[in-house]
């Protein structure tokens, strides 16, 4: 068993409560400092939660963590609405069942 | 002995197909629960959060930036969690839960700093710390899965279509040959018997 703190990555003006609620937080103004901060926390901290508006573009970056059970890094919706959860939905479920269950459009 | 060994593993590549065909059903149930849960969890943070967020916003409005940012950069609560691994069908997928059994709402700063708007978002967040945690357990898993499920698939099919086919063809040839080679050498006795008796 192990233990670990939790981390958040995002732009300051959405992090700042995370803090308050005992997570630590890293600020990251643009997409190239939180690819920086992400590879540095994912290093120290088992589960990290990132603002959803760099997931997109750091895409390659997660799939790297992705072969392993951990660091756990999920992206929250923060912020500006881009829906990533819908899209990471529907392509894990092709990958696998190659059928749409949920959204069956 | 060539065609021995061939039946041999033909019947291990047959077996071989058959577990992990059943493999593949299972875990993609599996997955389908997981999937399920997932989008769930992910509408209800989805909402929880932007309503968390919002209100801060307005608590950041009403304060001004530096107080706000001295106010919340120590934080009294200090979380750790546990993070264990659990098997999903030979697949490890994590396991996280808070150490503490409920989630403290101790406020890092005073009443007189701060507007009851950030208080409330605060503790909306650590409300919602758990079923984050949930979420990312759960999203990992159907992330692992989904690649664990695709890898498999492709398992079964290269023994269904490629193996399996190949190793019957080969089989039914070694055997042609036999019987080709033993018709042969019983009409040679024949007619050397024949030649013979006459």
């Amino acid at each position: 068993m192990m233990q670990g703190k939790m981390a958040v990555v995002g732009p300051s003006e959405t992090i700042t409560v995370f803090k308050a609620a005992g997570v630590d937080a890293f600020a990251a103004a643009d997409e190239k400092s939180a690819r920086e901060t992400l590879r540095r926390v994912a290093h120290d901290y088992p589960v990290v939660f990132l603002s959803e508006e760099y997931a997109g573009p750091l895409q390659d970056l997660l799939k790297r963590f992705d072969e392993e059970a951990y660091p756990v890094v999920l992206p929250i919706p923060a912020g500006k609405e881009t829906g990533y959860g819908e899209a990471f939905l529907k392509t894990s479920m092709e990958r696998a069942l190659g059928v749409d269950i949920l959204f069956q459009k | 002995m060539e065609l021995k060994k061939l039946k041999a593993r033909l019947s291990t590549a047959e077996r071989g197909h058959k577990l992990l065909k059943d493999k593949s059903d299972e875990m993609v149930r599996r997955f389908t629960v997981l999937l399920k849960e997932d989008k769930r969890l992910r509408d209800e943070v989805e909402g929880d959060l932007a309503a968390a967020l919002k209100q801060f916003a307005l608590a950041g409005a009403l304060t001004a930036p530096y107080v706000q940012e001295t106010a919340f950069s120590m934080p009294t609560v200090n979380l750790q969690a546990d993070c264990q691994t659990e098997s999903i069908m030979g697949v490890d997928v994590p396991k996280i839960s808070l150490s503490a059994a409920e989630v403290p709402v101790a406020l890092p700063y005073a009443f007189s700093e701060i507007t009851s708007e950030a208080d409330g978002s605060v503790r909306m967040v650590s409300a919602l710390l758990p079923k984050l945690l949930r979420l990312a357990e759960v999203e990992k898993a159907v992330r692992l899965l989904s690649y664990e499920i695709e890898r498999n698939k492709r398992r079964v099919n290269a023994l269904e279509y490629i193996m399996i086919p190949q190793l019957e063809e080969t089989i039914k040839y070694i055997r042609d040959k036999l019987d080709e080679n033993e018709r042969a050498s019983i009409v040679r006795l024949m007619k050397v018997g024949a030649s013979a008796s006459s």
